[in-house]
């Protein structure tokens, strides 16, 4: 694995193609660094220059914005801006839909420009072009599978082809769930939710949605989120189901279908 | 006698107008109690929008069986107003079927019309009764729509639409065996498709009776009308009124975007860049308030949001926080702000300008728990018909518990501490950020 950041571009005096802003679930949390890792063996593999910031990169602040602290949001925004604008930064990709659209249409007003794709629009993009190859059809050929729309990439941001087209190039059996793309349910972690406990009520909202995905009959949840992915397995570890059922973002599948 | 009716019917007709005016006119100036905004983005788009979504009603389609239904009440509303126009010149002029004469065959084709929308309106109604009351489909019967004015208004609305159609057709059948008899001033212009198969229930009926009866359904049926336009504006079915604004209105922007507080983006700039700082404030300049406590924080389009709002409860039934039994219903935080700035407006109403009353939108009609249960997840904005969006109200009440009252759960503190020393929301020291790569 080879991963250099935006400091060592600089002190060799190169630019990479493209940052990858790795956002905090993907840096910090364990199953998340999974994600983060199979993408950048993607990024290796189909031989795409990339950096990180690396320990310059801080919280986009999306949490805090949602939570009502505007003061911390403008904070971290000026901190990351400032970062981002010094390395002449052009072009980002990110795993996190949440750091997507906080990237690409919360800092544009506050000095903050750039080309931001999420990685199922920037997988797609490989696919299309043929830069990915899949041995022997995929890992994951004719399997059961149906796909999360995470709120941020789907209702937030009008993304709903991009991460089914990465699937169909798996050749999987898609298979979608009665509340699907624009009325897509919930994992129950946005607006902050993912950091505190869920308000009193009759279920939690991850265990609704984990259900609905595992009545489906798929052997496997696709996500594109890191937060909906810890939502969805422990929504599947509650329905006892951790044995039949995976979740997996899109990246872990593409990353498990390559050529070695 | 018949200039007594005229002069009856232009008094009426003036009153109701006024009326409305009236009302109309303190709902607008409640609307502007709101903070202005700014509606970036071309005006083409905006008018696609109103053809789209209101004119259109793209997103009714979502749910097949209603939006059918409510097509049929909406067309029929449009196209027998143009009925009206004769029914009111008539009333003024003191004629009979005024155009009939100008259009000759066309006119009955054009009844005919009218009458099949009439029906389809009626049994429209009648279905949408049910629904609400006897299969009591659950968005609809539960809830904050399980009884007092919500249930009763939307029933009215129905009834009133199922009686005014009923007296249209009774008035068209009447006519019709009037028509047989040659009665003097009923203009011959043969059967109508619809009332012809009602009129045999009134052959018996005498000359006189059925005048009575023509004329009582005519009064009546104009009278309902102009009753109905002035209940509109304190009912839920204002919306088709301003449905349309509010599809004008509309953001443009990708849903997931906040909007920007300057105010605090520019207290960040000066504090860290201080030779950027303005040096002419003086220091008694008022304190900017951060988010809304109540209405008259909120933007013009929030309020006009919930002056649109049909009560339909789809923002509610498709709401993650509401689907597993969380306080929060995205349909009563509009009927609130509704509900409260109505009140705002009355206040106005009684002192000139509002008077302190000690109450607020924040916690005296939506509470702390409905706020905190929301996951910003968009759904009520995706599936309001209208162009509604719940979710900016709920963030603004959010941006004033946390900024301006420091009501913040514990651990959502401990988030912002987190973020605040180790650029994330764990505790997780910021040199192990890039720790993931080495291992």
């Amino acid at each position: 694995m080879t991963v250099k950041t935006m400091a060592e571009y600089m002190a060799e005096g190169t630019e990479p193609e493209v940052l990858f802003w790795v956002g905090c679930a993907g840096s910090f949390d364990q199953r998340a660094q999974r994600i983060t890792k199979a993408f950048v063996q993607i990024l290796n593999k189909v031989g795409i220059q990339f950096a990180i910031l690396g320990q310059e990169e801080g919280c986009t602040g999306d949490p805090a914005r949602r939570s009502g602290n505007e003061f911390l949001f403008q904070m971290m925004a000026y901190n990351n801006i400032q970062v981002l604008n010094g390395y002449g930064i052009k072009k980002i990709v990110t795993a996190c839909p949440h750091c997507f659209n906080t990237l690409k249409n919360e800092y544009p007003a506050l000095g903050g420009q750039y080309e931001v794709i999420h990685h199922a629009t920037f997988l797609q993009d490989l696919i299309n072009k043929g830069k990915i190859v899949m041995k022997g059809g995929g890992a994951f050929k004719g399997k059961k599978i149906t796909y999360h729309d995470s709120c941020y990439l789907g209702r937030a941001n009008n993304i709903y082809e991009a991460p089914r087209e990465v699937l169909e190039a798996m050749d999987v059996e898609l298979v979608e769930m009665k509340r699907c793309k624009t009325n897509g349910l919930c994992c129950g972690a946005g607006g902050a939710q993912m950091f505190k406990e869920e308000e009193p009520g009759t279920t939690r909202v991850n265990f609704e949605r984990s259900k609905e995905a595992i009545d489906t009959g798929a052997t496997i949840i696709a996500a594109n989120c890191p937060f909906c992915t810890t939502m969805l397995m422990d929504g599947v570890k509650n329905a006892e189901k951790e044995d039949s059922v995976q979740v997996l973002d899109i990246a872990e599948m593409i990353a498990q279908s390559l050529e070695d | 006698m018949l200039i007594v009716q005229q002069i009856a019917f232009i008094i009426l007709l003036l009153a109701a107008s006024f009326i409305f005016y009236k009302k109309i006119s303190s709902i607008r100036r409640n609307i502007f109690l709101g903070k202005d905004q700014d509606f970036p983005g071309d005006s083409s788009r905006r008018w696609k929008n109103v053809l789209l979504l209101a004119l259109g009603q793209k997103k009714m389609f979502k749910r097949m069986t209603p939006a059918i239904l409510h097509f049929f009440v909406y067309a029929g509303f449009i196209i027998i107003n143009v009925e009206m126009l004769e029914i009111v010149l008539d009333g003024v002029l003191g004629t009979h079927r005024l155009f009939a004469p100008f259009l000759g065959s066309f006119y009955n084709l054009l009844l005919g019309l009218f009458e099949f929308l009439a029906l389809t309106v009626l049994v429209s109604c009648l279905i949408f009764l049910i629904r609400r009351n006897i299969t009591k489909v659950k968005r609809l019967s539960t809830g904050d729509l399980a009884g007092g004015w919500p249930k009763t208004d939307a029933n009215l609305i129905l009834i009133t639409e199922v009686v005014l159609m009923s007296l249209l057709l009774i008035m068209n059948a009447c006519d019709y065996n009037l028509q047989q008899l040659n009665a003097g001033h009923y203009t011959q212009t043969g059967p109508y498709l619809v009332s012809q198969h009602i009129a045999p229930l009134f052959s018996g009926l005498s000359e006189g009776a059925l005048v009575a009866v023509e004329r009582s359904a005519w009064w009546l049926h104009i009278a309902g009308v102009l009753a109905f336009l002035n209940y509109l504006p304190y009912s839920k079915h204002l919306h088709i009124v301003l449905a349309f604004p509010n599809a004008y209105y509309a953001p443009l922007e990708p849903a997931g975007k906040m909007h920007n507080m300057e105010d605090i983006q520019n207290e960040v700039l000066y504090a860290m860049e201080p030779d950027k700082a303005p040096t002419d404030v003086p220091a008694d300049a008022p304190m900017p308030k951060f988010g809304a406590k109540d209405v008259m924080d909120l933007s013009w389009k929030n309020l006009l949001d919930a002056y649109a709002c049909t009560e339909c409860g789809r923002c509610t039934a498709s709401c993650p926080a509401n689907i597993t039994g969380k306080k929060l219903s995205p349909r009563k935080i509009m009927m609130d702000t509704r509900d409260r700035v109505e009140e705002v407006g009355a206040n106005i109403d009684v002192n000139k300008s509002f008077v302190e009353d000690g109450k607020s939108l924040l916690h005296d009609y939506i509470s702390v728990e409905e706020l905190r249960a929301c996951t910003s997840c968009n759904a009520c904005v995706e599936a309001c018909p209208v162009s509604i969006n719940p979710l900016d109200i709920i963030l603004e009440l959010r941006r004033n518990l946390y900024m301006e009252e420091s009501n913040v759960p514990q651990e959502w503190m401990q988030m912002s501490n987190n973020i605040e020393n180790n650029m994330a929301p764990w505790k997780m020291s910021p040199s192990d950020r890039d720790a993931w790569a080495h291992s």
